[in-house]
C-alpha cells in the first residue's frame, strides 16, 4: 500500500514537547507551568447561561458568522475596550478558537510561493498554518534586549519582494512581551512601505498589566490592512468552549467566511452564548482573575530572580520566560531534567522559536500555592546541579 | 485608601498570615511601605481584626447557629441605634445587622444546643423594649461562609502541557 499521508502533512513538524508529555504522564505529581490555559474554571454567570439555553432547546447551527447578538457585543466591547471598531455584519466572523481564526486568516491571504514573517518566539501553530496554505514561513527574531518587543530593525532584515504578511502576538506567548503604541509605529512605516498585511493575534489583550492594550488597528493607517484575531479562551477562562473571532476589513471579512463555512460551518452555539454573556455580566469577574495573574506574575518572577534564573517582568500574558543560560543548560536539558527530577514541568524556549532558546515558558496560571511549590523545587534543582 | 491598600487588603482577608514579604512583593511595594500601610489600615479601623475561618462542623464542634430576624419599633431621635447597641453586647450573637424589607433586625446566633438558643431569644431578645416580633431560623447546614466554600469539589484534569 502506497503512503497516503500526504506531503504537507509529513511536512509538518512532530510537537516539539511529545516527549515531555509522556514523561509527565508517568508522574503523579506534577506540577504544571506548562500549560498555556487558566486554571480558574469559567465565571459561573457564563455556565449559567448556556446551562439554560440548552435547556431551552438551543442546540441548533447559527449564522456562520455567528450569532448577530454575539457580533454585535464583540464590537461594542472592542469599540469601547480597545479602540477599533468593526463593523458587525461585515467585518466580524466568530470562529472556534482563536486556532481557526489564525488559519482562515492566513488561508484568506496566501498564495503559493508568497512569504508570511512570523514573529517568534511565538504560539506553534503560525508557521504550520502558513505552510499548509503553501506560503512560505520566515520567522523575525524578537530578543530578549528588546524585552522581547518586534523592533522594526529586525522586521526589515526579513522583508523580501515575495513578502506578503506579517503574523505577530502581542501580548505574547510565550515571552509575556507587550507592545506600546510607539512600537508598532515603527512598524506600521514598514508595512505600509512594503504594502504588507498584519495578522494581529490578541488573545492576551485584557491580560496587560502595566498600561492598556494597544490594538494596531487603532493606527488609520493600519486599519484597513489588518486582520484582528481575538477570543474568550484567555481573558474569560474559557478554552474549552472554543470561540474566537476574526475582524478585518468587508474583502477580507468575507474570504476568511467562505473558508469558515466549509470547514467549520459555524462556531458552537453554546460557546457563542457562554461568550455574549461573558460580555455582558462577566467583566467584574474576568477583572478580578486578572488581578490575580498580576499577584502571580509578581511572586513568581520575583521568586525566578532570587534563584538566579533571570527574568525580565512580563507585561502581558500568564507567561513568564527566565533564561537558563546561568545553569549551563540547554532549554531543553534544563526542562527535561527539571521534571524527572523535580516534577515540575515547562516548556523549552527553542521549541517556540530561535529566539526562545536558553529560556523556558512558565505558565504563571496556576494557584500561588503551587508556585510557591514550583519555586521550591526549582531551588532544589538547582541546588542539585550546582 | 489607594490601589495598593486595596489590594493588601484583599490579601489579609484571603490569608492574614501571609508573610509581610510576600505581601510587598505581591502587592509591588517595599516591605516597610507594606508595614507602614498595613498600620495606618489597622489604625483606621479599616482592619478590624484577624481571624480564621472556620468549618466547625468539621471540627467536630456540636455548636448550633440561628438566624432570627426581629421586627422592632424604631426610638425617636435614635432609631434602631439603641436597641441594637444592647443586642451587639451579647456574646451569643455573632452579627447582627439592620435590613429593608420585612423585618427590621437580623441576628446571628450561636450555641451549644438548639434549646440554648431558643432560650436566649425567649428570655433575653424576646422580652426587650421595642422588640415587635421575633422569628428564629435554625442553620441547617453551611455551604460557603465568607466568600470560601466548604464542600470540596473534585479536581478537574487539566494536560500537563499546551501552547
Amino acid at each position: 500500500m502506497r503512503n497516503f499521508v500526504s506531503a504537507r502533512a509529513r511536512a509538518i513538524p512532530p510537537s516539539g514537547i511529545r516527549r515531555f508529555f509522556d514523561i509527565a504522564q508517568t508522574m503523579e505529581d506534577v506540577i504544571s507551568l506548562g500549560v498555556g490555559e487558566p486554571d480558574f474554571v469559567t465565571p459561573w454567570c457564563v455556565c449559567e447561561a448556556s446551562i439554560y439555553s440548552i435547556e431551552q432547546g438551543s442546540t441548533a447551527y447559527t449564522s456562520n458568522k455567528g450569532t448577530p447578538q454575539l457580533r454585535g457585543a464583540i464590537s461594542r466591547y472592542l469599540d469601547t475596550r480597545f479602540g477599533t471598531r468593526y463593523d458587525a455584519e461585515e467585518e466580524i466572523v466568530v470562529t472556534c478558537g482563536v486556532s481557526e481564526a489564525a488559519d482562515i486568516a492566513i488561508r484568506a491571504v496566501v498564495d503559493p510561493g508568497d512569504e508570511v514573517l512570523v514573529a517568534e518566539p511565538s504560539y506553534v501553530s503560525y508557521t504550520p498554518c502558513v505552510s499548509l496554505a503553501g506560503g512560505t514561513p520566515v520567522t523575525v527574531p524578537c530578543r530578549a534586549a528588546d524585552e522581547f518587543r518586534l523592533t522594526a530593525d529586525a522586521l526589515a532584515e526579513r522583508i523580501t519582494p515575495r513578502t506578503k504578511v506579517l503574523i505577530a502576538n502581542f501580548p505574547n506567548n510565550p515571552t509575556g512581551g507587550v507592545m506600546q503604541e510607539a512600537d508598532w509605529r515603527g512598524i506600521a512605516d514598514l508595512l505600509v512601505d512594503h504594502d504588507l498585511l498584519l495578522i494581529s493575534d490578541e488573545v492576551y489583550a485584557e491580560l496587560t498589566y502595566d498600561g492598556d492594550h494597544f490594538s494596531p488597528a487603532r493606527l488609520p493607517e493600519l486599519r484597513d490592512r489588518t486582520i484582528t484575531l481575538n477570543g474568550f479562551s484567555k481573558a474569560f477562562a474559557m478554552t474549552g468552549w472554543r470561540i474566537g473571532y476574526l475582524c478585518a476589513p468587508p474583502a477580507i471579512t468575507a474570504a476568511a467566511l467562505k473558508i469558515h463555512q466549509y470547514v467549520a460551518l459555524c462556531a458552537p452555539v453554546m460557546g457563542q452564548i457562554a461568550a455574549y454573556e461573558a460580555l455582558r455580566i462577566g467583566e467584574a469577574e474576568k477583572d478580578a482573575m486578572v488581578r490575580e495573574y498580576r499577584l502571580r506574575r509578581n511572586l513568581f518572577v520575583d521568586g525566578l530572580n532570587k534563584l538566579g534564573l533571570a527574568c525580565h517582568v512580563p507585561k502581558g500574558a500568564f507567561y513568564a520566560f527566565p533564561s537558563v543560560e546561568s545553569t549551563g543548560m540547554t532549554d531543553t536539558e534544563f526542562a527535561e531534567s527539571l521534571l524527572r527530577e523535580q516534577h515540575v514541568a515547562v516548556v523549552p524556549g527553542s521549541v517556540l522559536g530561535p529566539s526562545g532558546a536558553g529560556h523556558v515558558r512558565c505558565a504563571y496560571a496556576v494557584s500561588r500555592d503551587n508556585l510557591k511549590e514550583a519555586l521550591s523545587r526549582m531551588g532544589a534543582f538547582l541546588d542539585s546541579v550546582k | 485608601m489607594d490601589e495598593k491598600d486595596r489590594i493588601l487588603l484583599h490579601l489579609l482577608e484571603e490569608n492574614c498570615r501571609t508573610p509581610l514579604s510576600e505581601l510587598a512583593v505581591l502587592a509591588e511595594v517595599s516591605e516597610q511601605d507594606a508595614k507602614d500601610r498595613i498600620g495606618r489600615l489597622e489604625a483606621a479601623g479599616a482592619i478590624r481584626r484577624y481571624g480564621a475561618v472556620v468549618d466547625w462542623e468539621r471540627a467536630g464542634d456540636g455548636n448550633v447557629a440561628a438566624v432570627i430576624e426581629l421586627k422592632v419599633s424604631p426610638e425617636r431621635d435614635f432609631g434602631y441605634d439603641r436597641i441594637a447597641e444592647r443586642i451587639t453586647r451579647f456574646p451569643q450573637v455573632r452579627s447582627l445587622r439592620l435590613m429593608t424589607g420585612i423585618y427590621d433586625l437580623q441576628l446571628l446566633v450561636t450555641g451549644p444546643s438548639m434549646h440554648e438558643i431558643a432560650r436566649f431569644v425567649s428570655e433575653q431578645i424576646a422580652p426587650m423594649d421595642r422588640i415587635r416580633e421575633t422569628a428564629t431560623h435554625i442553620i441547617m447546614k453551611t455551604y460557603k461562609e465568607n466568600g470560601t466554600t466548604f464542600a470540596e469539589r473534585e479536581e478537574v484534569e487539566r494536560l500537563p502541557y499546551s501552547f
